[in-house]
């Protein structure tokens, strides 16, 4: 009885311990930064895709997206690898996490990060930690989405 | 003046994710889910091609674009190929994105050393 009094008052301490370490992201820069960063990559987004239908106007606008993105995970995985993405990261918040870049860099960071264990455990498994769960909600619900086209 | 659209709208939407993450301490995975099924449901209702119209990058560089292409391409396969459209579509609509990012995210990560633990 007296035992299990200790663990309780124990957890508790510790809860509280745990709810003090925890870091407080401040909420109005946060904020900011987070719409900054998010209208700049879309911005940057913007760019890509009125230069690529400069150069090639007859590309259909489907496929310059398709495109435009490419390139925007080609950005987003190379400054992942310097270890540039991260930074960004780190004060933008929700800024560097929504955009596609945030998918692309979801992909390459543990890629890198478990790469020590092996190209096959390591860079194949890892890499599907967080785009996995991503991929497998969309074609789930586009498979939904189609299939009540397909009855209405 | 249409990039001011785009970078309103854009900031708006990341930062709608960053509200999410100051108010219910949600992890990066379970925001890219939610945004992508905000993206499926905007297309479904028809929501999303009028938004694009104006806001562009905006509203299609955020992951809602990924979830819209999927519905969208899952839609027009159903209308040509009927229910194996409905396996085929989405994933066909998003292929380049997704095999862009696993590609790059294969060849960097086999270039470039980690930077957290080193």
């Amino acid at each position: 009885m007296d035992k299990s009094m200790d663990i309780k008052k124990r957890n508790e301490m510790y809860n509280n311990y745990v709810q003090a370490k925890i870091p407080k992201t401040k909420a109005w820069p946060s904020l900011f930064y987070s719409f900054l960063v998010g209208g700049i990559i879309c911005c940057i987004g913007q760019g890509i895709n009125d230069l690529i239908l400069l150069w090639f106007p007859n590309m259909a606008e489907q496929s310059a997206w398709a495109y435009t993105l490419i390139v925007l995970i080609f950005i987003a995985s190379f400054l992942t690898g310097i270890g540039v993405y991260d930074k960004i990261g780190k004060f933008a918040g929700g800024g560097s996490i929504v955009p596609i870049t945030g998918f692309s860099n979801s992909i390459t960071s543990p890629a890198l990060e478990y790469k020590h264990e092996g190209i096959i455990y390591g860079i194949c498994v890892k890499m599907f930690t967080i785009a996995g769960p991503v991929i497998v909600s969309g074609v789930v619900a586009s498979f939904i989405v189609g299939l009540i086209y397909l009855f209405i | 003046m249409y990039y001011l659209w785009v970078f309103l709208i854009g900031g708006f939407i990341c930062t709608l994710g960053q509200v999410l993450i100051i108010y219910t301490n949600i992890t990066s995975a379970r925001i890219l889910v939610t945004f992508v099924i905000i993206g499926v449901l905007l297309e479904a209702f028809g929501i999303f091609d009028p938004i694009s119209a104006f806001a562009k990058a905006g509203i299609n560089v955020p992951i809602i674009g990924f979830g819209a292409s999927l519905a969208k391409g899952a839609i027009s396969a159903v209308e040509s190929k009927g229910l194996l459209g409905a396996f085929t579509g989405g994933l066909e609509a998003t292929a380049g994105g997704i095999a862009a990012a696993i590609f790059f995210a294969f060849i960097f990560s086999l270039i470039f050393k980690s930077k957290t633990k080193s």
